[in-house]
């Protein structure tokens, strides 16, 4: 059995230690907010927060993750507030919407360590995360936004 | 304030003079005879520097392959974002280097490279240190020439403050290991490991020698 901590609730998983976190995340847990694109760390589809930082969960081995902190988009705001949430439904960021999750949990770590980012800071945090309908402008536009909101709200995210 | 005397006052004793003259001659003695200069590495046999220009420069031929291989260079390139496959293209994703070489923001290295590799085709390798050189030493390797290289290799101030005896250990560092297992799909350096670290040995204590060009 495995510990793992998602979203500050604390899991009893009956895994192989090399089951990709993915995995565990969707199957065995039943959090299926964040998806499976490439399965090689190509798209930014699963990501991740891993004690804070933009993990690809399709090749992370679920044995990196025991004991530490996992948050997953289910578990980034209480009620689907938090700034980033918050700007992409004022934006109407997605179209298809699959790759949203993965994004929005990078745009999460950029806003964390950049609170103002410019155009460039957005382009260097979010090239990873692929998204095939092509809403690149909006995200970016949608991140400028919940820098906005955060700054009004006077909080760290 | 006249307990305080000026310089011209001060005389050096005949002794200080005899002393100094014969400290200088000592240090371009040790200068002259340094072909032959046992240097302690660390390790339990000292290693002896043997200066041999043709051989310096013939060991550094086979370094410089390896050096230039993807394996090595795609992480020594000349721009801030890290280079990928055999054909050395831009890595995708853009990856940038970061202060420390661990990447920046959302797009840290660690974030997709393990602590090893991860299973099958092209898929991200691993490693616990997974690096580029850091922003304010990147140890360029892409574009270099064999004699550019050399020389930088040998310079504390561009190779990572290293001296004769942390280049000799470098041969061993798990990166550069890992530069011999890189997962599948991915061209091996073009000798094996220790064939490498021989010619690396070979050419730094023979006297580090930069090939003409």
């Amino acid at each position: 059995m495995i510990n793992l901590n998602v979203n500050q609730k604390v899991y009893q998983v009956d895994a192989d230690p090399n089951m990709p976190l993915l995995w565990v995340i969707r199957d065995l847990i039943g959090l299926t907010g964040t998806k499976y694109g490439c399965g090689v760390a190509q798209c930014g589809a699963c990501v991740v927060h891993l004690n804070g930082e933009a993990i690809r969960s399709c090749v992370t081995k679920v044995s990196r993750a025991a004991g530490q902190q996992i948050t997953t988009i289910e578990g980034l705001s209480a009620q689907n507030d938090h700034p980033l949430q918050l700007a992409w439904n004022e934006e109407n960021v997605p179209q298809c919407g699959y790759c949203h999750s993965g994004q929005i949990m990078s745009a999460a770590v950029l806003l964390r360590e950049k609170a103002n980012p410019t155009d460039q800071d957005i382009d260097d945090a979010m090239s990873g995360n692929i998204c095939r309908c092509g809403t690149y402008l909006r995200i970016r536009k949608a991140i400028h936004l919940a820098a906005d909101l955060q700054k009004k709200e006077g909080g760290a995210i | 304030m006249n307990h305080l005397k000026p310089l011209g006052n001060f005389r050096p004793s005949k002794s200080v003079i005899v002393m100094f003259v014969i400290l200088f001659i000592i240090g371009i003695m040790a200068f002259a005879m340094n072909k032959t200069t046992p240097e302690n590495i660390g390790t339990s046999v000292p290693v002896v520097i043997k200066k041999d220009s043709v051989a310096s420069v013939k060991a550094f031929t086979a370094v410089y392959k390896v050096l230039m291989s993807p394996r090595c260079m795609n992480c020594h390139p000349s721009g801030d974002i890290p280079l990928q496959g055999d054909d050395s293209h831009l890595h995708t994703m853009f990856p940038k280097r970061g202060i420390e070489g661990k990447g920046v923001l959302a797009m840290k290295c660690a974030n997709c490279h393990q602590t090893e590799n991860t299973p099958g085709l092209h898929t991200p390798p691993g490693n616990p240190n997974w690096h580029l050189p850091p922003a304010n030493m990147k140890m360029v390797f892409e574009g270099k020439t064999p004699r550019q290289l050399a020389k930088q290799l040998m310079n504390p101030k561009q190779n990572g403050h290293k001296d004769l005896k942390k280049l000799i250990e470098h041969a061993d560092d798990g990166l550069v290991l890992a530069g011999w297992n890189m997962g599948e799909g991915r061209t091996l350096p073009p000798m094996s490991h220790a064939a490498f670290k021989k010619a690396w040995i070979t050419w730094l204590t023979t006297g580090a020698y930069a090939p003409k060009k």
